[in-house]
């Protein structure tokens, strides 16, 4: 039978067979970190059992972690030092290799796993951490899950799991200039709702894919979930296998040669059936931006906001109405030319070295408007060692933004009491989530690239990157 | 530790029609967080059930009579998106909740419904929809038949739903995933021996 490239991963992950499309899945690898990683651990120890595989068990310190210079290990997260403190007590007895607030390859779980090659094509990866599907860049099949299914990753390592349908979306065409894999995902999930890949495992696939670079499949797959994904995932290729070879934990010698002969037998065979399969043209694609409060709430940064045209269904009217209010934002309306507070580049959807570099072309030479507080916060120490020795870090700096250690930040720490905007801020974000309060109380965000974060940044409100360059 | 068994559960039903409600809406992440797994139903809400000086927001539905003691949560398409943070099964459990109906769910909080012995239930939308229209506060009390998978309605309309059997076995019986799972533990063994003939890079983790 031809098999598509998600079922030959699930397939040689099938510890048993549970009935009723429910399966016993082996788990390659179990990444841990602060938040739900404490509470997980906590639950392990309660009940008397050990970590079965630590080899196969990893940690850091990404969520609630300060990313203020000179921090140490705390938060201004309200409770968030009970999870510091905790984690760190109780990954140890286990023999879990700990990147933590010292080790230079700390950072968020999904920069990390790929960079260090603890992640490769055909694993089974997971951690208490919806984004985890960021990590299918690589090849892997990687989800979310929550702190029960991590403590049965812990004691078990496995995880009971239905198997997903498969959703095959094919981007053709070749992006534009100033264009990027952000406004791709941003582009699909406005196209199709936040709930429209909702079951599926879902592969990326097309011309536009096939040439981003592993920081652009990175950030593709991050939004998977965003989509209502299990997990999103690009098959391997010459580009993977480039990208892995010779990172600190990928195979070596033998074993490399070996996984590559097993790694080219991954993708889809050629008449593989998916459940369901979308085409989007990236060709004409422009930069997108979300206006509300879901990232299906998604439009071209030149184009209007829809309002409550064509919306009928009165539970869809009111939830718009809702995010309308919460936005404050009209129908027909542009969100072009309005007026940020607050510019924030980073995050595991957009904090690699790709999208700092591409940031700091924008920000060279220019400055951050007056009354913008702009942060930005590489996705890892790696990253942030790396950008500075290519000078970045000076870029950013001198443009006006505040140049930060690595951790989630302004991401999640915002909806937790935690490093956030000002009260009723409106701001642009390189993040994956415009949640109401997200990013501080009140305050709205807008999700885009990071390259539109930064010229926005300059302008002082919503700004289309590819005119900036036109005009200096 | 073992769960609650969910046989026949009659409650109030509260309705909350909104679509894409996320976990930072039902858990947000700056109420009452710690290393814990009970405690969190005062956190249930927090934005929307609460106003900003701390006093109750009356027009919430769950500070109106009788859906302060609701069951049951009726809700729009995708509830439970967003985050992983388990907080926000933990807080709908605390509060009295065991079942939420829905047209959709996030998947990671499906996941999370299920460890903790709350229904994730889907219904067509129309069916949820329905279902919705029929609860008043003096019309608001229904019945969640697991052995049967049905919903008994408030005015006696009877809806079918599915759930994975191995899911719904330990609901009814209120068992907890990780001691059934142990139980595989030499089978485990066998398929990573297997294994790691055929991918040894998956398990000799030997770093620079």
């Amino acid at each position: 039978m031809k098999r598509t490239f998600f079922e030959k991963v699930w397939d040689d992950h099938v510890i048993a067979d549970l009935g009723d499309d429910a399966f016993l899945i082996h788990i390659d690898r179990n990444f841990l970190h602060e938040v739900s990683g404490a509470i997980s651990l906590k639950g392990m120890d309660s009940a008397g059992r050990k970590v079965r595989n630590p080899d196969l068990t990893f940690a850091t310190l990404d969520h609630v972690l300060e990313t203020i210079p000179g921090r140490g290990m705390t938060t201004r997260m309200p409770g968030g030092n009970d999870f510091l403190s905790e984690f760190s007590e109780r990954v140890g007895p286990h023999d879990i290799k700990f990147f933590d607030l010292d080790d230079p390859r700390q950072g968020i779980v999904h920069v990390i796993a790929p960079e260090l090659g603890l992640v490769l094509p055909g694993m089974t990866f997971i951690c208490g951490d919806s984004h985890t599907c960021t990590i299918g860049g690589v090849g892997a099949f990687a989800w979310g899950v929550g702190t029960s299914d991590s403590e049965h990753a812990l004691s078990t390592q496995t995880v009971i799991a239905t198997k997903p349908k498969t959703l095959r979306i094919n981007f053709e065409g070749e992006l534009q200039s100033g264009v990027y894999a952000k406004d791709m995902i941003l582009a699909l999930i406005g196209a199709y709702t936040a709930d429209g890949g909702t079951g599926f495992a879902i592969e990326f696939a097309g011309e536009a894919v096939r040439s981003l670079s592993m920081d652009g499949r990175l950030t593709l797959c991050n939004m998977a979930v965003e989509f209502g994904g299990r997990t999103g995932m690009v098959a391997p290729d010459e580009i993977t296998y480039d990208y892995l070879k010779g990172r600190e934990f990928s195979p070596k010698g033998d074993d490399w040669d070996r996984a590559i002969e097993y790694w080219r037998t991954l993708p889809s065979d050629l008449e593989a059936q998916y459940d369901a399969e979308y085409t989007l043209d990236c060709s004409q694609l422009t930069p997108q931006i979300t206006w509300g409060t879901s990232p299906e709430h998604v439009i071209g940064i030149e184009e209007k906001t829809p309002g409550l045209l064509g919306i009928l269904d009165p539970t869809a009217r009111s939830s718009r109405q809702r995010a309308m209010e919460y936005a404050e934002i009209g129908s027909g309306q542009s969100v072009l030319g309005l007026a940020i507070t607050g510019a924030f580049i980073g995050s595991c959807t957009n904090s690699r070295i790709d999208d700092l570099r591409a940031a700091a072309e924008v920000l060279r030479g220019r400055k951050v408007a007056d009354g913008v507080l702009a942060i930005c916060v590489p996705g890892s120490t790696t990253v942030k060692k790396q950008a500075e020795a290519e000078g970045l870090d000076k870029v950013f700096l001198e443009a006006g933004f505040e140049w930060r250690e690595s951790g989630c930040s302004l991401c999640m720490s915002g909806a937790t009491g935690g490093e956030s905007f000002p009260k009723n801020a409106r701001v642009i974000a390189s993040t994956n989530r415009n949640f109401e309060n997200r990013q501080g109380p009140n305050v709205k965000s807008h999700l885009a690239s990071p390259v539109t974060v930064a010229a926005s940044a300059i302008a002082g409100f919503i700004a289309n990157a590819q005119h900036l360059t036109e005009k200096n | 530790m073992s769960l609650e068994p969910f046989i026949c559960v009659r409650g109030v039903a509260a309705r909350l029609m909104q679509n894409n409600i996320d976990t930072d809406q039902i858990t947000p992440g700056h109420v009452g967080m710690k290393v814990a797994t009970s405690g969190f139903g005062e956190g249930l809400f927090f934005n929307w059930r609460y106003n900003s000086d701390g006093t109750e927001n009356s027009d919430f539905i769950l500070n109106q009579q009788p859906f302060r003691d609701a069951k049951f949560l009726i809700a729009g398409v995708n509830f439970g998106c967003g985050s992983s943070r388990e907080f926000a099964v933990f807080a709908l459990r605390d509060f009295g909740f065991r079942a939420i109906i829905a047209p959709s769910f996030g998947a990671i909080f499906t996941s999370n419904c299920y460890m903790n012995g709350i229904a994730p239930i889907i219904l067509a939308e129309e069916d949820v929809v329905a279902l919705a229209e029929e609860i008043s506060s003096d019309c608001a009390t229904m019945t969640i038949d697991m052995k049967a998978c049905e919903i008994h309605s408030p005015k006696g309309k009877v809806f079918t739903f599915h759930i994975p059997a191995l899911q719904r076995e330990r609901m009814l019986l209120g068992l907890d995933a990780i001691s059934q799972t142990l139980k595989r533990d030499s089978e485990i063994t066998d398929f990573q021996a297997a294994d790691a003939k055929r991918r040894p890079w998956v398990y000799e983790v030997t770093g620079l």
